[in-house]
């Protein structure tokens, strides 16, 4: 994580974000550290419950308070802490300077207001443009992202749109404001893989044009491969490989990212006798009663006693990357 | 492979829209619009498409979950459309469904036991002490416990849940059974026990599948041969290995160049497939994916192209493989 000081965009610091559940507090994101520069994509990918998610309405401070808080760390934005920013100076910072984009486009977009309004409304909100001017830049955005005809589906409704489009708009609308980074949570997850293929080009396209950061959300390498430079694998809330996408994937360093590549069938690889899979064992930890020691003890293949006792820091490797396992503690 | 298990020709599901009791409908949404094909004995027989391609519902009409419209569906010689509700019911014991949302498929009131159970009551299967025994060994078969059949749904991740489908649908030693995205609700972690576990349970009880899914991947993995749907028809029918290995409809191209590669390094030739699936309320003329493929020519928008075997085992409907069509 060795970038200059001056591009630096977001930095987070020991995040740390709980929930209170009836069978007890959760730590849902435990500790993570990461940084991002201007105009560069980070993949952070995990499983269900591995506190992607949280991590990222975190950084937007959009997790319902109560039961959740975020009770130590720091978020570095544009130079100010944004856990230290007032409701309404956060206000200004959502949907302006940062934008998010969710994986269901149905259910974050109003279904009784006009598509055009929605994305004007951002706007009107933060750059105090006129209800013409808004619509204007509606219909530019709507261009933008590649929507035929963005005049007359400005006009439309939300349930008028295909799956496709609606994640379009939402694209549309998170950019309108030219933010600086865009946090995007399983943005083409529910869609199918051809309108997936088209939504990718549009954000890898976007991406250039705009020169925004991405905080790309996923559980799908696949997806992560071809968008991120960074990529940061999450795992029972902590961060347990950092690294550029071209190392994670040719020298994966952390037992939990080795067995997920290994456990992925391919398109093109070689498909064993037996069509068995390599698998990981066992499943991922309840967040309510963690071990002490690695939390993925129980499940790697290398855990000797060091890795029952205590929690590895993150370690860097011999590839320049960093990786949460005592194996690289030398 | 052993001999054919279900043989499936023209069929045909179309749901009619609009219009109240009184009115007309507005328009026929034509979901699985004329398929054939034929399932072997002990394969395990990929189906794959985009949603609303119609893969799920000609898997509902085999087990007549749906009525279809038109259309033959012969399991082990026996005209399932015919069957009257005795025969069907026992019929249903031969071929078993497994759903993508193991959640949504199990009363969340019942514990596992009654859950599974149930099968052996609608079919006055065993006695309570062979239930019992049955039921145990079920368990440890998809890798749970004994010990769990006296919980709770919601006690189970995912996975397990998968688990418990799969045991359920084994209680009667069904001969074919339909998985409709029986992996894709799950983790990457979990998905590929749940894969390996439907593998080994192919082999111990000589199972034949019909798999429903939209992840390529996973398909490769596991089918001996795959049908790719588009709009409610089949346009490509290929083994496993030759389809993924080359892929004649220009489709089923388009749909392997989508899928993300794991690998930074490989930069594949994509094609990007433009627009929208269209609906299938007013599917296109001629060949229904003309609009949107890269190979078409005046020809596909006039005439349906037909579905013609161009090698041993390979089926494609396209226009670019030439030869006599006719509507």
């Amino acid at each position: 994580m060795n970038h200059g000081p001056d591009d630096i965009l977001l930095e987070v610091r020991d995040l740390h974000t709980s929930f209170k559940t009836d069978e007890g507090l959760i730590l849902a994101v435990a500790g993570v550290d990461f940084v991002m520069r201007h105009g560069e994509t980070l993949g952070l990918v995990g499983e269900s419950g591995s506190g992607k998610t949280v991590a990222a309405l975190s950084i937007m401070r959009l997790i319902p308070e109560p039961p959740g808080r975020i009770f130590k760390g720091r978020i570095l934005f544009e130079g100010r802490d944004l856990l230290r920013l007032s409701e309404r100076e956060m206000r200004k910072v959502r949907g302006n300077r940062i934008s998010m984009i969710f994986q269901e486009p149905m259910t974050c977009l109003n279904p009784v207001v006009r598509v055009g309004d929605q994305i004007g409304e951002a706007v009107r909100l933060h750059q105090g443009l006129s209800a013409t001017e808004a619509r204007s830049v509606a219909v530019q955005m709507l261009r933008k992202v590649g929507i035929p005809d963005p005049d007359r589906r400005a006009k439309e409704f939300p349930h008028q749109l295909s799956g496709g489009m609606r994640q379009r708009v939402m694209i549309g609308m998170a950019l309108a404001c030219h933010p600086r980074l865009i946090i995007a949570d399983e943005p083409t997850t529910a869609l199918d893989v051809t309108i997936q293929a088209q939504i990718l080009e549009l954000m890898n396209d976007l991406k250039e044009d705009f020169q925004t950061a991405v905080l790309l959300i996923t559980h799908d390498l696949g997806v992560i491969a071809e968008t991120a430079q960074w990529v940061a694998v999450m795992y029972a809330g902590r961060i347990v490989e950092y690294a550029d996408v071209k190392t994670l994937f040719s020298v994966p360093s952390h037992p939990y990212t080795i067995g997920l590549l290994e456990s992925m069938p391919s398109l093109d690889g070689e498909i064993p006798e037996d069509r068995t899979l390599r698998t990981i064992p066992g499943m991922v930890p309840s967040l309510l009663d963690l071990k002490a020691g690695c939390t993925f003890q129980d499940r790697c293949p290398t855990a000797f006693d060091r890795c029952r006792q205590e929690e590895p820091p993150l370690f860097q490797t011999h590839h320049g990357c960093l990786s949460r396992c005592w194996l690289h503690g030398r | 492979m052993g001999a054919e298990l279900l043989k499936v020709s023209g069929l045909v599901k179309h749901y009619p829209v609009g219009g109240g009791s009184f009115r007309k409908p507005r328009g026929v949404v034509q979901a699985v619009d004329g398929v054939d094909l034929t399932v072997m004995e002990g394969e395990t027989f990929g189906l794959v498409g985009e949603s609303g391609c119609g893969k799920t519902t000609l898997g509902r009409c085999i087990l007549r979950l749906e009525e279809p419209t038109a259309g033959e569906v012969i399991f082990k010689g026996q005209d399932v459309l015919r069957l009257k509700r005795k025969a069907l019911q026992d019929l249903r014991r031969h071929i078993q469904i497994v759903f993508q949302d193991p959640y949504s498929s199990m009363n969340p009131r019942k514990t596992i036991k009654s859950i599974i159970a149930e099968a052996f009551s609608i079919h006055h299967l065993f006695t309570s002490e062979e239930r019992k025994r049955r039921l145990e060994e079920l368990m440890t078969v998809v890798g749970l416990l004994p010990d769990h059949l006296s919980r709770y749904p919601h006690e189970f991740s995912g996975g397990q849940r998968q688990r418990i489908c799969l045991a359920r649908a084994l209680a009667l030693n069904p001969d074919l059974i339909i998985a409709d995205e029986p992996v894709s609700a799950l983790d990457v972690s979990i998905k590929s026990q749940i894969i390996n576990l439907l593998i080994q349970l192919q082999r111990r009880f000589n199972l034949t599948y019909m798999f429903i899914s939209h992840d390529l991947s996973v398909v490769r993995h596991i089918c001996d041969r795959v049908a790719v749907m588009y709009l409610g028809r089949i346009v490509e029918l290929a083994r496993a290995s030759s389809l993924f290995a080359r892929p004649r409809h220009p489709y089923t191209e388009a749909l392997m160049s989508a899928v993300p590669v794991p690998n930074p390094e490989k930069r594949r030739h994509r094609i990007i497939l433009h627009g929208d699936p269209p609906s299938p309320l007013h599917p296109p003329s001629g060949c229904t994916f003309h609009p949107r493929c890269r190979h078409a020519m005046p020809k596909c928008g006039e005439e349906k192209p037909l579905f013609q075997q161009i090698e041993g085992g390979t089926w494609v409907a396209c226009h670019l493989y030439g030869n006599p069509s006719r509507e």
